[in-house]
């Protein structure tokens, strides 16, 4: 018999295809093999459920460091974090109100490594707030909200309220002293519009303060019913919205055409340097279309996608850096400095003097005049002017610089001077004299909700911005003086409530100056 | 007689919508509504019939020695009770700012987080404090004082033994 006639040798084949499963399993897995050339580049972002959000190539101007200064993606790494460590605390942490503060106790002295992965939450959470404030930031002053990013900006505010409304919920399932006022107070601010019905006399028929209260508590004390809604909103509801929105936020930037950049760009970035590979440097005949999918014109035909770069590596080994020093600063702050945990929460003597978490500092210090105004009004009012900057803005001049726009820099810094005199202003008066109720102690209550600090500085930011818009013919001037004026505003108030108010929110230089209990 | 004759539908025009996917909708509509209708029956479910809030009556006894406007807080309660030639009142400790718990002290009462600052009668002088502190039930049964934190009385009602 011939070789060829000899039948198939079933258990050699068996024995081969064994010994090369591994690396089938991983070609079948990673089909595109080693991003090496423009195709398997390609192949690796859109052939991975993962990465496939992004674009398969990204302009030169989006990867340049002042262009967004990785503030979105350190906001996404420190959700991450967040995420992993709350669901391996959620595996120790009881959520009824005497039990929850031994759960922590647990957590922090009898659980291997608790301590650490608690402290790496607490900072983290942190890290996000304080990247999800500067990446806004960013984005207003580089004019980036405009034609066609209007809706994704709302997207972003959306997801600023849900990490705050995070940020709070967690501050309260330790179940301590500083959690249970933190709780009294933050339902009690939702109670606050009774201050407006109160006054003309309405409650008994129409009570919205009353109903967000009980729907926050679940009952008219803070007790086990109020503790099991915060956790349900901490762990369910609020990280569910905020994926959903941070889903909808990554799309839309790929659908609005990748990050904003000046109209000039290309010419601002002069010639690729030298073994950057590949660029794209001259328009195809044809790129892409849209076929059979709607009626319309094909897109970008004879419009190369000039000046991008692949996403695989320039983009992702960007990303990634910036997510490994997220993961630095949460595991270096949780290294030197431990969250806090106070005694067990005692509904007869509150902590004095009482502080919520220090970004609500200068709302707190706002609450201290009008809690309705400063709780509520004053923030509705901040969150719509933001809302509504990319519908009244429809400038063109200075979009994706920074800056951007009439006025520019020095327009910022005179703001910066605006904001930060008439605020200190205010606070000095107020601190200095007191405050209507004061010198008036039979005063109607509304005449107080309406005059106030928070409401004061707000009218004085806006006719800033009205003057502004009239001088320089530009909404975009007018909105970035409003802006600058509500950072140094939000900047004053937070420093004077972390580091200036003592007990019974008085005034002391330093907390030395506080008196002996 | 003319006809005019309408210009054939470009490939670029969107297509007129037909009877049947209006039939289609209106369901869709209706379904929707149908259940928005069940939604709104269920909005009462986040607020219980019977709230687990603990008991607002409770039973004080006053110290002997009570002067005449000194506070006596009974433990664990966020009431304040005085006694006087004209009787026996009790004034609410609960700030009416943001419901942290103020401290008699020698003028009236004090709050910690906001500084607002009341009289003895617990009316507001300074701070943030939108209204005066209320007055509660004060009823004397079998020789106890019977204090209802949640019946609220017009100021200046003192109760005699």
């Amino acid at each position: 018999m011939t070789p060829a006639e000899k039948p198939p040798d079933g258990l050699r084949e068996f024995a081969e295809n064994l010994k090369a499963a591994p690396r089938h399993i991983y070609e079948t897995a990673f089909r595109g093999g080693t991003p090496a050339t423009d195709r398997t580049r390609s192949t690796f972002i859109f052939g991975n459920v993962f990465l496939h959000l992004h674009s398969v190539r990204v302009h030169r101007w989006t990867l340049r460091w002042s262009t967004t200064m990785g503030l979105g993606i350190m906001t996404t790494s420190a959700f991450l974090i967040t995420l992993i460590t709350g669901v391996m605390l959620m595996f120790y942490y009881k959520p009824f109100p005497e039990a929850a503060y031994d759960s922590m106790k647990d957590i922090h002295f009898v659980v291997p490594t608790g301590r650490f992965i608690r402290n790496i939450h607490r900072w983290a959470a942190n890290v996000m707030v304080v990247a999800v404030i500067l990446h806004m930031t960013r984005a207003f002053y580089t004019a980036s909200y405009r034609k066609p990013r209007e809706y994704n900006w709302l997207i972003g505010l959306g997801l600023l309220v849900v990490t705050l409304g995070l940020s709070f919920t967690g501050y309260l399932l330790p179940w301590d002293q500083l959690a249970y006022w933190a709780i009294t107070i933050g339902s009690n601010i939702a109670q606050s519009p009774r201050e407006v019905t109160d006054a003309i006399g309405i409650t008994q028929w129409f009570d919205p303060g009353g109903i967000q209260k009980l729907l926050l508590l679940g009952s008219d004390v803070v007790g086990p019913e109020a503790l099991i809604r915060f956790y349900l909103l901490h762990v369910m509801l609020l990280p569910l919205a905020l994926a959903a929105l941070m889903g909808v936020h990554f799309w839309r930037i790929r659908k609005d055409g990748g990050l904003a950049r000046p109209a000039d760009a290309d010419a601002r970035l002069g010639p690729p340097p030298a073994g950057t590979y590949p660029i794209f440097t001259e328009a195809p005949q044809r790129t892409y279309q849209l076929a059979a999918i709607v009626k319309g014109r094909t897109p970008a035909v004879n419009n190369g996608p000039e000046n991008t770069v692949p996403s695989m590596p320039h983009l992702f080994y960007a990303e990634l850096g910036v997510f490994m020093l997220t993961v630095l600063i949460c595991l270096a702050l949780a290294l030197v400095s431990d969250a806090p945990l106070k005694e067990l929460a005692n509904p007869n003597v509150p902590e004095n003097p009482a502080k919520a978490p220090w970004y609500f500092l200068g709302l707190q210090e706002l609450v201290s005049f009008s809690a309705f105004m400063g709780g509520i009004g004053v923030p509705a009012i901040v969150l719509l002017g933001l809302g509504l900057i990319p519908y009244l803005d429809r400038e063109k001049e200075g979009t994706g610089q920074w800056f951007g726009g009439p006025g520019g820099w020095p327009l910022v810094r005179r703001s910066i001077f605006v904001g930060l005199g008439s605020t200190l202003l205010v606070e000095t008066l107020v601190i200095r004299f007191g405050w209507l109720r004061e010198w008036f102690p039979h005063i109607p209550q509304l005449i107080i909700t309406a005059i106030n600090p928070a409401t004061i500085l707000t009218t004085v930011y806006a006719l800033y911005s009205l003057w502004l818009i009239r001088r320089h013919h530009s909404t975009r001037a007018g909105a970035m003086g409003l802006f600058t004026c509500f950072l140094c505003g939000f900047l004053v108030l937070t420093i004077i409530g972390t580091y200036f108010r003592g007990p019974n929110w008085v005034f002391y230089w330093s907390p030395g100056d506080w008196p002996k209990h | 007689m003319s006809t005019t004759t309408t210009p054939p539908p470009s490939r670029l025009d969107p297509e007129a919508v037909p009877r049947r996917d209006v039939l289609g909708l209106a369901a869709m509509a209706s379904a929707a509504g149908a259940c928005l209708l069940a939604l709104v029956g269920m909005l009462r479910m986040p607020k219980a019939a019977v709230l687990s809030s603990p008991s607002k009556k409770f039973k004080a006894v006053l110290p002997e020695n009570l002067a005449a406007g000194e506070a006596f807080v009974p433990p664990g309660r966020s009431v304040a009770l005085f006694r006087d030639a004209a009787g026996v009142h009790a004034i609410s400790t609960v700030c009416t700012h943001l419901g942290c718990i103020i401290k008699p002290n020698a003028e009236g009462f004090e709050c910690p987080c906001h500084g607002s600052k009341f009289l003895g009668d617990g009316s507001v002088t300074r701070g943030p404090a939108p209204r005066a502190l209320p007055w509660l039930k004060v009823s004397h049964t079998g020789g106890n004082w019977i204090v209802d934190e949640g019946a609220p009385v017009p100021p200046g009602t003192k109760v005699q033994a």
